[in-house]
C-alpha cells in the first residue's frame, strides 16, 4: 500500500514524549502524524518503573519538572484515564551520613524551586515509616510525588493524540528523513511517504541514528532498566521509595503487586528488546526482602526490562536542531523521562507554534556535548560514539 | 565421547526419560533437573507416600509402560545427575538457572534437552473459579500422588481422551462419579473407527473407558454446552445445555478440561523460533522430526513440543537423544532412527483422528458472557478484555497483556492465554495465529524474593 500523507508535523517515535506532543499539536490546530515502528508506549515509555518524582532531578530539569507535575493530577481530564497516577510521596533514603549530607545539600539548592523537601531524621523515619527496615540514616520525603502505570499513561496518550485527530501509524519505522526546500519528506513502512513542514524526533533509544543524519551525532548510548513485580500484597508501602546513590527503588500499586527495581537488564538477541538478567533480578529481590520485611516471604511472578536512551550527562536533548530549521529533538530522558514527558509534549508543541517555549530548555541544547569539546568541528562527540542501529 | 559434553534436560517424564536413557547409552552423563519429588511426569507419577496401590490401581492399562519407565530411570539414577524438586525459571545462552530448597544456581550446559510436558487446556465459563473445579489433570494428580478424589459426587466436564481416563480413573479407584459431560456430539467420536487399524490398542482401550463408566451407571451426556457451576464457597451444582435445553445436577466438585497445552516458556528463553499449530490452536517451538529446534544444541521431546501423549513423548525423547548424539558426532544406530521416526509419524497421523474425535469446543469464545473470569490471577474478566479490544483498538496478545493485564499474574498466562487469543481471535474475525502468543519473562514460575544465589545466574 503506497500513500502520501501531508502533515504539519511528522514525529519520529510513538512513545510517551511523542504521543504527548501529537495530543498538544493537535489541540493547536496542527495536523500530525505520529510514527511508531513498533506498538505506542511499548518501550521505555510503557516498561519503565513508573515513578513520578520532581525530587532528585537536576536544577535546571526542575521548571519542566513542575510544569509536569501540574499535568499528571488532570491527566482524566486529558487523556480519558488516571493512568493510576498517585500523588503518595516520594521518599528518599540514605544507608550512611554521607548520603544523608548529599540529600541535604540537594535540599539546599532547589530551595526556591518548590518541591517543599522534608528532610527526616533517623528515628523519625522509624517512626513515620516503620515497614522500612535496617539502618536507615534519614530520608528525604517529597510530598507530591508520587507514581503510575506506564502501560496505561503512554498507550492513553497515544489513544488520545489519536482521538484528536493525529495520524497514528503503528508498525511504521521511518526508514529515511530529508530536508527538502518545502519541509521534509520522510519514507516510512508499507510504503507510507511523508511530507511536513516540522519533524520532531522523540525516537527514544533509536534517536540517536535522526540526529546523526542530519548532521548532529550525540552520546546516546542505550541502557536497560530491570524490573521485578511481586504477587499481590497487603498494601504497606505508602511512598514511592528511592536511594540516594541508587541500587533501589520501590512502589507498591493500589492491587499490592510490588515493583522493585535498581539492577540493568541486557540486550535481548533482537536488539530492539532486552531482557533482565537472571543475577540482577536476584539481587534486587534480595534487596527488597532486606529492606522491606513485609517482603520477606513474598514471590517475584515477572521480570521485565525496557531498552531507553542515555545521554553522557544523562541530561535530555530538547530543542531545536542547530544544523537543520524546523527540525526539533527530544529523547536521551536518561532512565528520568516518564514524569517529565507529558510536559515536554506541550514543550514541543510550543516549539512548533511560537518557535520558543515558555518553559527554559536551553540547559538541554544538543550541541552542548560540541560545545563542551572545543576546537573540533561542529557535530562531533567528546568521546568516541558507540553506533548502535536499530535495524 | 568428549567429557566436555554437559547435557541438560528438563523435565522427568516419558521424554525426559527416554533422553536421558539413550545419553547414558552412549556414555554421557546427563544432568535431569524435575520440578516433582520422583520421575514420571504428570502420566507415571508417583505416590508421594507409599500405599497398598499397584501399579495397576493407578496407571490401569498402562502399568506395563509406567513401571518399565520407573524400572528405567532407577536403572540409570547412578549415572545422571538428578536434581528433583528443582525448577529451571530462566534459560539463558548455554545455561540455566535453577531453584531447589530456597537457593538458585546456574547450570552450565552444553546441549539442552526440553522435556517439560503439557498442563490442561482451560476455558473459563461461569462458575470455573469457585471451590471444588478443579482441572482434569488436577483431579487425576490428587488421585495418583495423594489417593485423595477432589469430591464425593464429582463431574467431570469437557473434551479430550483424559476426560474418560481420569472419569474411569476415578470410579475405579471407588469414587462416585456423577457424570461425564462431553463437549462434543456423540458423532464425533465416530471418527474414532478410522483409527482402529493403525491404532487398535489406543481405540479400544478408550471404548472400553466408556464402556466401564456407562455399564457402572455413570451418565455419559454427549454435545454438552457447559452454562454454570452453582455454590458460593463450594461447588453444590452444574448446568449445562444440550441442544439448547438445560440440565442440572448436584456434585460437589468438577474436574474439567479441554485437552492440553504444550509448556513452552522455556523454549521461548532459550530463544527457539515459534510457529503455529493449528491441530493444537497453539504456537509451538519449531522442530524437526528428530526434536532439533531453531536453535543450535536445544532440543525439544514430548508434550511441550506440540502435544502427541506419552508413548509418543516416550519415542520423542530417545529421538532427541539421538539427534543431539548425531549432532555431536557419535554413530547412531540408523535402523532405531527408522522405527522411532514411523512410530511418531504414525502417532501424528493418529492425532488428526483424535482430534476430530475430541474437538475443541467451537462457538465457545463467541457464546461467554462478558462477567465471566478470563484471568484468574489479575481478576480480569472477559468484557473487560473485549472492552480494550474494541474501545483501544487491541489484536495483538502482548498488547492486551499490557494494556488489561491479562496474563500478568502469578501463572503469568499459562492457565489462561490460550482463553485469552481465542477471545482476542473471535471478537476482532482473525484467525487464531494472528493474534500472537503471549512473551516469556522469567521466573517461569514465582520465586521466593529471599531467595540465595550460589554465585552468578544465566
Amino acid at each position: 500500500m503506497s500513500r502520501t500523507l501531508l502533515k504539519d508535523v511528522a514525529i519520529i517515535g510513538g512513545g510517551l514524549v511523542g504521543s504527548s506532543a501529537a495530543l498538544a499539536l493537535r489541540r493547536m490546530g496542527f495536523s500530525v502524524a505520529l510514527l511508531e515502528k513498533g506498538f505506542c508506549g511499548a518501550q521505555a515509555s510503557g516498561v519503565n518503573y513508573g515513578g513520578v518524582r520532581r525530587q532528585g532531578r537536576p536544577p535546571e530539569q526542575i521548571a519542566l519538572s513542575q510544569r509536569a507535575h501540574a499535568i499528571w493530577p488532570r491527566l482524566k481530564e486529558i487523556i480519558g484515564i488516571d493512568g493510576e497516577f498517585v500523588s503518595s510521596g516520594h521518599l528518599k533514603l540514605a544507608r550512611t551520613e554521607a548520603e544523608m549530607a548529599s540529600l541535604e545539600s540537594y535540599a539546599a539548592r532547589v530551595a526556591e524551586l518548590g518541591l517543599d523537601l522534608e528532610l527526616i531524621g533517623r528515628s523519625r523515619i522509624r517512626e513515620r515509616f516503620a515497614w522500612i527496615a535496617g539502618d536507615v540514616a534519614g530520608a528525604s520525603l517529597c510530598p507530591g510525588d508520587g507514581h503510575a502505570n506506564p502501560r496505561l499513561v503512554s498507550a492513553a496518550f497515544a489513544l488520545a493524540a489519536r482521538r484528536a485527530g493525529a495520524e497514528v501509524l503503528e508498525h511504521t519505522p521511518v526508514s529515511h528523513v530529508e530536508k527538502v526546500p518545502e519541509g521534509f519528506h520522510l519514507s516510512a513502512g508499507s510504503g507510507t511517504e511523508v511530507r511536513a513542514r516540522f519533524v520532531i524526533n522523540s525516537a527514544g533509544a533509536w534517536a540517536g541514528t535522526f540526529a546523526e543524519a542530519f548532521g548532529e551525532p550525540v552520546p546516546l548510548r542505550r541502557i536497560y532498566p530491570s524490573m521485578i513485580v511481586t504477587e499481590p500484597l497487603s498494601v504497606f508501602m505508602n511512598v514511592n521509595i528511592g536511594a540516594e546513590g541508587g541500587g533501589i527503588y520501590a512502589r507498591q500499586v493500589e492491587r499490592g503487586n510490588c515493583i522493585v527495581g535498581g539492577m540493568r537488564g541486557k540486550p535481548a538477541a533482537d536488539l530492539d528488546f532486552s531482557r533482565p538478567t537472571g543475577s540482577g533480578a536476584v539481587t534486587i529481590m534480595n534487596r527488597a526482602a532486606a529492606l522491606f520485611p513485609a517482603l520477606r516471604n513474598a514471590y517475584a511472578i515477572r521480570f521485565w526490562s525496557g531498552t531507553e536512551g542515555e545521554m553522557a550527562d544523562r541530561n535530555p536533548v530538547i530543542g531545536f536542531s542547530r544544523t537543520t530549521p524546523n527540525l526539533i529533538h527530544a529523547f536521551g530522558f536518561s532512565g528520568a523521562g516518564f514524569q517529565i514527558a507529558p510536559a515536554v509534549g506541550e514543550v514541543l508543541a510550543e516549539l512548533v507554534r511560537d518557535g520558543e517555549s515558555r518553559t527554559p530548555i536551553e540547559a538541554f541544547a544538543i550541541d552542548r556535548f560540541a560545545r563542551m569539546d572545543q576546537g573540533s568541528p561542529v557535530g562531533s562527540v567528546p568521546e568516541p560514539l558507540k553506533r548502535e542501529t536499530s535495524k | 565421547m568428549s567429557d566436555a559434553l554437559r547435557p541438560l534436560i528438563v523435565g522427568a517424564g516419558p521424554a525426559g526419560i527416554r533422553a536421558a536413557q539413550t545419553l547414558v547409552d552412549a556414555g554421557l552423563r546427563p544432568i535431569v533437573v524435575d520440578e516433582a519429588a520422583s520421575g514420571g511426569g504428570q502420566i507415571y507419577r508417583q505416590r508421594l507416600v507409599p500405599d497398598n496401590r499397584t501399579p495397576r490401581d493407578l496407571y490401569g492399562s498402562e502399568a506395563g509402560k509406567a513401571t518399565a519407565l520407573h524400572g528405567t530411570f532407577a536403572r540409570i539414577r547412578d549415572r545422571i545427575e538428578y536434581l528433583p524438586h528443582s525448577l529451571v525459571w530462566n534459560v539463558g545462552d548455554k545455561a540455566a538457572d535453577v531453584a531447589a530448597g530456597g537457593r538458585t544456581r546456574r547450570l552450565d550446559f552444553s546441549h539442552l534437552i526440553l522435556a517439560t510436558g503439557a498442563t490442561d487446556r482451560i476455558l473459563p465459563f461461569r462458575g470455573w473459579t469457585t471451590p471444588g473445579v478443579f482441572t482434569l489433570g488436577g483431579a487425576q494428580i490428587a488421585l495418583k500422588s495423594q489417593g485423595c478424589a477432589i469430591g464425593e459426587q464429582v463431574v467431570f466436564l469437557g473434551s479430550g481422551p483424559l476426560l474418560y481416563l481420569v472419569a474411569w480413573q476415578y470410579v475405579k479407584a471407588g469414587a462416585r462419579v456423577a457424570a461425564v459431560l462431553d463437549t462434543a456430539p456423540f458423532s464425533a467420536k465416530l471418527h474414532l473407527l478410522r483409527g482402529l487399524p493403525s491404532q487398535p490398542g489406543v481405540v479400544l482401550r478408550g471404548l472400553r473407558y466408556a464402556a466401564e463408566l456407562m455399564a457402572r451407571g455413570v451418565p455419559v451426556r454427549f454435545g454438552v454446552e457447559p452454562d454454570r457451576i452453582e455454590g458460593e464457597t463450594r461447588v453444590e451444582g452444574i448446568v449445562w445445555r444440550e441442544r439448547s435445553e438445560k440440565h442440572r445436577l448436584a456434585c460437589d466438585a468438577v474436574g474439567y478440561g479441554f485437552a492440553l497445552r504444550s509448556e513452552t516458556q522455556l523454549a521461548d528463553l532459550a530463544g527457539c523460533r515459534f510457529v503455529f499449530d493449528g491441530r493444537d490452536r497453539a504456537w509451538r517451538p519449531e522442530r524437526d522430526i528428530a526434536g532439533r529446534t531453531s536453535v543450535s544444541g536445544v532440543y525439544i521431546a514430548g508434550d511441550g513440543a506440540g502435544i502427541a501423549g506419552a508413548d509418543a513423548a516416550e519415542l520423542a525423547g530417545e529421538r532427541a537423544g539421538l539427534a543431539l548424539l548425531e549432532d555431536t558426532g557419535v554413530t547412531v544406530d540408523r535402523a532405531r532412527i527408522v522405527v522411532l521416526e514411523r512410530r511418531l509419524a504414525a502417532i501424528n497421523r493418529f492425532r488428526d483422528i483424535l482430534e476430530a474425535a475430541f474437538p475443541f469446543p467451537g462457538g465457545w469464545a463467541d457464546r461467554v458472557d462478558d462477567d465471566v473470569l478470563l484471568c484468574r490471577c489479575e481478576e480480569i474478566s472477559i468484557g473487560q478484555a473485549r472492552a480494550a479490544m474494541r474501545e483501544q483498538g487491541v489484536h495483538e496478545l502482548n498488547r492486551l497483556k499490557a494494556l488489561t493485564r491479562v496474563g500478568m499474574g502469578r501463572c503469568q498466562g499459562r492457565m489462561c492465554a490460550c482463553a485469552a487469543a481465542e477471545i482476542l481471535a473471535a471478537a476482532r474475525g482473525q484467525p487464531l495465529e494472528a493474534v500472537g502468543r503471549m512473551r516469556t519473562q522469567p521466573p517461569i514460575k514465582p520465586l521466593p524474593l529471599e531467595i540465595a544465589a550460589d554465585g552468578e545466574t544465566a
